[in-house]
């Protein structure tokens, strides 16, 4: 009904060839800008910060930036950890370098010199394909850890190998070091993401992207239609560096303040990244938000609804119970669901009681405070259900998050008139 | 966006949960991964003595303790979920049992007023209590660690190990890295030759460092290793045929869990420690009274009487100690975080009060100043007796080369406080 083209007249080429054509779309995405620039900063905390919102923002971008190379130009790789450490290195030694110069021209300046970084393990891609070209990018991933733990100079000789951001500012607001308010933090990164997310879209919808996707679907016959591929990859390469480096510069910079390069930068960061993008969506910058939300928040949700074990307020705490007891009857009606289709007669809505019951159970515990439940043995749930939903995502959706975004909009537009 | 929203009501709710008048103590620990061998034993200990205390004595000063856990995996961000996740409740201390988790909250934590016990890891310069104002190491440090090991091969070698060989196997991270400079240093003083080999994390894959070895045949060998590093080495250089009694763990690369799987061929394996071995103290009557007859012990509860549990125990034991000496100064039973960090900074453990608690010479005696949060780096040597499956004490307690590691400690805390713009004082 509200969700439709009908009645909105395009009299541009601009308004006809704009990102959000429908205008629910777009002022849903007005509202969703709004309320993240001018809500969200009054109401966020340390924790909502720290353990929510500067992870999902910063792993948006990574994903982005690895969406733009693999996504949309078919290129695999291994060794966005590895990029991500080049951009955290660069921002540091240019943060310790050049005190005097504001620390936003030095994210900039180190997603420059992860482009260029990356444009040199991209040169391979010329001659290599497929599973070749993971394999030399996980050499990537792999030369790049060691070399930043091997030679001193990238870590100030320090003797302990770490590197430490200093406390720098923006406006006379404390941006890096501990004494960082949350909402200047969310802020900063937010408008890396938002900025990111745009200049993402933009080049995809153009002619660069263009030439990314003709490459990825056929390089042999880009080529006889005219894509260049040494520069169609190599550009592939070097804004995909540039972006995943801006996500390594701020993880290290503004969400974790300092780094070990092995342990935040290893091999798991390349796959966690990877796993954001197939998860969400190859070649959709919706999809690598998408991708990052679920792998950010749903560990988060899971110890929270689990592991804690917190006092709650009563009004909270009714509100457990009125979820409980969804959740129970709708187990109940999953089991007569089953029954009925064991026995052939009907059980249609089985999927639905089983989501109902699910979800119910766990706004019922996250309401709780929190099942309380041993802490290990919710981290070996949460790798099980993460894993669980990976395989089921790739079963039933292929295409991710994204696909099921765009198939959910299509049936908006025709509800309620399907045929 | 929908999900972040009901998350955030969530949040807003539990938060506005009435505040509990406890003394809430922070375990961030780890019992899965790599690591997870030697994070368990050590979290079982921590945990296990403040339930003895809240059974037995109704908790301490008369307010009980509430022991919050949080899983990190040693993983650096969870750390960071951890922290921020459980500071808000008033939690007294830290004990992050991760030199990368330390290095992170060490600012974090120093902002925000909450104290720091980095017992025997973390950033060794915190020993300067002039620039590290929330952060504790006492008893000793990595770099007590590496004196004390040298110390140990002079005496076996009547005081001269001028020319002779030591190599240090070490995590290929802050924690390994940090013996290095001392090493250095004490390779100068001593006219020894130091051979450094790196360990990737998590450690599985040595046999490159240990075919190094078996070609240059060391004299000795020092390791800081953790986790799956350790019994990784062992069973390398058991593989190899190095002397055991040749081969020196740091505290962290000492305990059962890690010799155990390269079966007798293991024996004589020596680890540092700070704290004694054993279950033969009054106390274990207490834990087995309170706790594991009541099946209130933490995790499994097979863990009791092991060295990391002993070391968890005793971090604890320390713990609540500071909690009394806070409780102490300020005349009130609930402190706050503020007023933990005033206890920590004038804990004194004597042997006295050590006897008094059930735990009769279990660590050296130190007292903590407001210039030293590092106490005075006694340590021990054990060794491991595969036939009896226990490590045993086989010197006394010894201090390390103070000479040596007191110029370093100014040096790196001085550099930390021109980074970040501290004024050292008290």
């Amino acid at each position: 009904m509200l969700y439709r083209e009908s009645g909105d007249f395009s009299t541009t080429y601009q308004q006809d060839g704009q990102t959000f054509p429908i205008k629910f779309d777009r002022y849903r995405y007005y509202a969703l800008m709004a309320v993240a620039f001018l809500a969200v900063p009054f109401l966020v905390n340390d924790y909502w910060v720290n353990a929510i919102f500067l992870p999902f923002l910063i792993y948006s971008i990574a994903a982005i930036g690895l969406n733009i190379l693999t996504g949309y130009c078919g290129q695999v790789s291994l060794g966005t950890g590895g990029f991500m450490a080049v951009g955290a290195y660069a921002c540091y030694k240019l943060m310790t370098g050049f005190p005097e110069v504001n620390i936003f021209f030095h994210i900039i300046l180190s997603g420059g010199i992860t482009a260029a970084v990356c444009v040199l393990f991209g040169l391979p891609s010329l001659r290599i394909k497929g599973f070749y070209l993971a394999v030399a990018t996980l050499a990537a991933q792999f030369f790049l850890v060691w070399l930043f733990n091997k030679v001193s100079w990238f870590y100030n000789y320090s003797a302990s190998g770490q590197i430490n951001a200093p406390e720098r500012t923006i406006f006379g607001y404390a941006i890096t070091g501990p004494e960082v308010m949350p909402w200047v933090a969310y802020l900063f990164c937010l408008a890396f993401t938002a900025a990111s997310a745009i200049i993402a879209r933009n080049l995809t919808r153009g002619s660069a992207g263009r030439k990314w996707m003709a490459i990825r679907d056929m390089d042999i016959a880009a080529e006889i239609i005219g894509v260049d591929p040494l520069r169609a990859k190599l550009s592939a390469f070097a804004i995909s560096g540039f972006f995943v480096g801006i996500s390594g510069a701020l993880f290290f910079a503004v969400y974790l303040g300092a780094v070990e390069v092995g342990e935040v930068f290893g091999i798991v960061k390349s796959f966690l990244v990877l796993f954001m993008i197939i998860i969400g969506g190859l070649g959709s910058i919706f999809g690598s938000f998408a991708g990052a939300a679920f792998l950010v928040l749903l560990p988060v949700m899971l110890k929270l609804a689990l592991a804690d074990n917190v006092e709650v307020s009563t009004a909270s705490d009714v509100a457990s119970w009125i979820f409980f007891y969804i959740a129970a009857a709708s187990f109940v009606l999953l089991v007569v669901a089953l029954v009925q289709k064991i026995i052939g007669k009907g059980g249609g809505l089985a999927i639905l009681w089983g989501g109902v019951a699910v979800v119910s159970f766990f706004a019922s515990a996250l309401l709780g405070g929190g099942l309380g439940w041993p802490t290990d043995i919710v981290a070996h749930l949460q790798l099980m259900i993460i894993g669980l939903l990976i395989v089921i995502f790739l079963i039933m959706e292929p295409h991710g998050l994204a696909q099921l975004w765009r198939v959910a909009k299509e049936k908006l537009r025709l509800w309620p008139f399907p045929h | 966006m929908k999900t972040k929203l009901l998350t955030a009501v969530a949040a807003t709710m539990m938060a506005a949960g009435p505040a509990l008048a406890d003394l809430v103590v922070v375990d961030t620990s780890y019992r899965t991964g790599p690591y997870a061998a030697n994070g368990i034993p050590f979290s079982d200990g921590y945990q296990d003595y403040f339930t003895l205390l809240n059974e037995r004595d109704g908790g301490i000063g008369g307010e009980p303790v509430r022991v919050v856990e949080c899983e990190t995996g040693y993983n650096t961000e969870k750390g960071v979920e951890c922290y921020e996740a459980t500071k808000g409740e008033g939690a007294l201390v830290y004990q992050p049992l991760s030199t990368g988790i330390t290095y992170q909250l060490i600012p974090k934590a120093t902002a925000d007023g909450i104290p720091l016990h980095t017992m025997g890891y973390g950033r060794t310069s915190a020993k300067n209590g002039e620039v590290f104002k929330y952060v504790f190491n006492y008893p000793a440090n990595y770099w007590d660690g590496a004196s004390l090991a040298v110390t140990h091969i002079m005496d076996q070698n009547g005081g001269d190990i001028s020319g002779k060989t030591i190599a240090l196997v070490y995590h290929n991270s802050a924690y390994g890295k940090e013996p290095i400079r001392t090493l250095e240093s004490l390779a100068e003083k001593h006219g020894f030759n130091l051979t450094l080999l790196a360990v990737d994390h998590p450690g599985q894959e040595q046999k490159s460092q240990w075919l190094q070895i078996r070609r240059e045949k060391p004299d000795y060998v020092l390791m800081w290793g953790w986790g799956v590093m350790n019994q990784v080495a062992i069973q390398e250089a058991v593989n190899i045929r190095f002397p055991m009694e040749n081969f020196i763990g740091i505290w962290w690369s000492g305990s059962e869990n890690d010799v155990k799987a390269a079966g007798a061929d293991a024996n004589g394996y020596k680890a540092l420690t700070f704290h004694n071995l054993g279950s033969d103290y009054p106390i274990y009557d207490d834990i087995q009274q309170y706790l594991v007859d009541t099946g209130k012990t933490a995790g499994a509860g097979d863990q009791v009487g092991t060295v990391l549990y002993n070391r968890g125990m005793y971090a604890a034991m320390l713990a609540a100690e500071a909690i009394k000496t806070a409780q102490g100064i300020h005349g009130v039973s609930d402190i706050t975080s503020q007023q933990m960090r005033d206890g920590m900074e004038a804990l004194e453990i004597t042997e006295a009060k050590m006897a008094d608690l059930g735990l009769p010479n279990f660590g050296p005696e130190f007292k903590v100043s407001c210039q030293n949060h590092g106490g005075n780096g006694f340590g021990a040597v054990s060794q491991w007796n595969a036939d009896a499956g226990s490590f045993e004490l086989i010197t006394e307690y010894y201090q390390s080369d103070q000479d040596v590691i007191a110029p370093l400690v100014a040096e790196d805390s001085a550099a930390f406080a021109a980074e970040s713009g501290i004024t050292p004082g008290c």
